[in-house]
């Protein structure tokens, strides 16, 4: 038996190849790692966050590794919008794969003024960072209020020429009462989980380990908490879902496509094994010849 | 320019060489054959709860069998898990990462001092063999439990300096150096950041070019992730702020290019 597999997914009217993505932050720009992986091979490549100025980032050390998983405090140290518009989008516009775009900003203003930049750039989607618990200002401040999280997706919606993803913090109570606001604010599909914020002591020498004292937890340890969140959204939401926290390999992709997500971004897993995204892109292929499943869409949310 | 390499090395020996201090040499695909001294390769755990790779310097290179020997410092679970491996086991290793030493600032007719501290004594051996000129290598060691010394007997001329002063000098490098009266015309430098800051400090009075090998926590090990970066006096390439990539743009610096 040969029947053809259909693994392309809809994200807003943007048609993917497959539903493998790379988590924002873990795989730059892509060039870094087209060394090891063919970016044509991927749904769509995920850029690290990009603000309307450079930004430089936290102190060192800006990573711990906890167990199953690692701590970040990079701070989104970025280059710009004009250095990615110059150098970032053509390099990734040589490859067949969609361009994410994830935007940071300090305020409201920060925001828009990145958005509106990428208006006439070949740029497929917009991810929105309201979840980063590494910055003090922006960031995270947006993503813990409902309110705060539809006022800033209705003023991004209304500059943004490509479809609006808004990525969403597990550092909250409820995440379905933040993935509503951002439905309201007219938001074009969700993506889960940003980190998990946590924090490492040095025992030793009787300190924290990274210079931030906070950082966001991801890897491995954090999948069941993800695949839940996304579970929850998915039913309480009608927007299409970016499903990510410690996918490893396949099998990890296809609880969160079975649980609700419509594509997966591969994260952590890129510095265990560089080539993890097409591993999992191939997996997923694997998965359902083995269950004879003809379309990955029938699998979106199958599990009730 | 060279490639990376993800692969998976068997071990061909395992020797403990001083306390926690051990020497592995490894069989590789393709990351022997294009490394080159300062260069460093990741090191990944097979036990799952340990994701990141780490970041170990190359010791000694031999192209032709394909082979790389790395001496290290038993740190923690990742560095004892290494430690416990024999001959004929593999291990996951990519690289070669990083940018070296450049060879090509030392040569006939001048003087290149080596100088490690502790863990950053390894990746001075490979650049003795194959640095041209006159070499004169300065070692720091916590006490008379030495390692690599007669290794680098063999290439240059030793002086060492124990924290104790157990053996030869005591106090640090910059001490034997001092107390030997020793003078070179530039510097290549691995070891604890005091030491390093030491050495710039040094070569700035002396107006002596000099090289760092610095050290800073990594996740990826690529140059994508951003977590290793350190002060740069210029706008660096990559996010036009001034950070630079330990692992990436590095982890050898010219030591007027960084702030430690």
């Amino acid at each position: 038996m040969s029947r053809k597999i259909n693994t392309s997914v809809n994200i807003a009217g943007v048609e993917l190849k497959n539903p493998v993505m790379t988590a924002s932050g873990t795989f730059g720009s892509g060039e870094e790692y087209s060394e090891f992986v063919d970016l044509s091979r991927l749904g769509a490549v995920v850029t690290k966050g990009v603000a309307n100025v450079p930004w430089p980032g936290n102190p060192t050390p800006r990573v711990a590794e906890v167990y199953g998983g690692m701590l970040n405090a990079i701070g989104l140290q970025n280059p710009g919008i004009d250095v990615f518009v110059k150098r970032d989008i053509p390099f990734l516009k040589q490859y067949d794969t969609k361009i994410i775009v994830n935007v940071c900003g300090k305020s409201t203003e920060d925001y828009c003024e990145v958005v509106e930049r990428l208006a006439d750039e070949p740029v497929d989607l917009l991810e929105i960072n309201i979840s980063c618990p590494n910055v003090k200002e922006g960031g995270i401040a947006f993503g813990q209020n409902p309110k705060a999280v539809e006022d800033i997706t209705k003023a991004v919606k209304k500059v943004a020429k490509q479809p609006v993803i808004m990525k969403l913090s597990p550092n909250v109570t409820d995440i379905t009462e933040t993935a509503r606001a951002a439905e309201a604010g007219g938001a074009d599909a969700l993506s889960l989980i940003n980190t998990l914020t946590g924090m490492k002591i040095d025992i030793h020498r009787r300190s924290f380990v990274l210079a931030n004292k906070t950082g966001g937890m991801s890897g491995p340890a954090v999948k069941p908490v993800a695949v839940r969140m996304v579970y929850q959204t998915a039913n309480a939401v009608k927007l299409p879902i970016i499903g990510m926290g410690g996918v490893m390999n396949a099998e990890d992709a296809m609880e969160f496509i079975l649980a609700g997500a419509t594509a997966v971004s591969v994260g952590t897993a890129n510095f265990v094994d560089p080539t993890t995204t097409v591993k999992v892109a191939e997996g997923i292929e694997d998965y359902m010849r083995k269950y004879q499943v003809e379309d990955i869409r029938e699998l979106i949310g199958a599990v009730r | 320019m060279a490639g990376k390499y993800k692969e998976l090395g068997t071990v061909l020996s395992q020797e403990c060489i001083a306390p926690d201090i051990y020497s592995m040499w490894i069989l590789t695909d393709q990351i022997a054959e294009e490394a080159v001294p300062g260069q460093f390769i990741s090191v990944y755990s097979r036990d799952g709860s340990r994701l990141l790779p780490r970041p170990i310097s190359l010791c000694e290179i031999d192209r032709e069998k394909k082979t790389l020997r790395i001496v290290y410092r038993v740190a923690g679970k990742g560095t004892a898990e290494f430690a416990g491996l024999k001959a004929g086991d593999t291990l996951e290793i990519m690289g070669p990462l990083g940018n070296g030493f450049p060879l090509d600032r030392c040569g006939e007719g001048k003087t290149a001092f080596l100088i490690g501290g502790g863990i950053g004594i390894p990746p001075m051996l490979e650049l003795a063999k194959q640095l041209k000129g006159e070499k004169l290598a300065v070692m720091g060691y916590r006490d008379s439990r030495m390692f690599l010394k007669e290794e680098l007997e063999q290439q240059t001329a030793l002086y060492v300096a124990t924290e104790d002063g157990s053996f030869g000098t005591k106090g640090n490098v910059l001490d034997a150096i001092m107390e030997h009266g020793l003078q070179a015309d530039v510097i290549y430098a691995c070891g604890p950041t005091p030491m390093l800051r030491a050495l710039k400090a040094y070569a700035g009075e002396h107006g002596i070019e000099c090289w760092l090998s610095l050290e800073e926590r990594m996740a990826c090990g690529v140059g994508a992730c951003l977590a290793c970066v350190c002060k740069s006096k210029e706008v660096d390439s990559h996010s036009h702020v001034h950070n630079k990539r330990v692992c990436k743009d590095g982890p050898v610096f010219l030591s007027t290019e960084v702030e430690l």
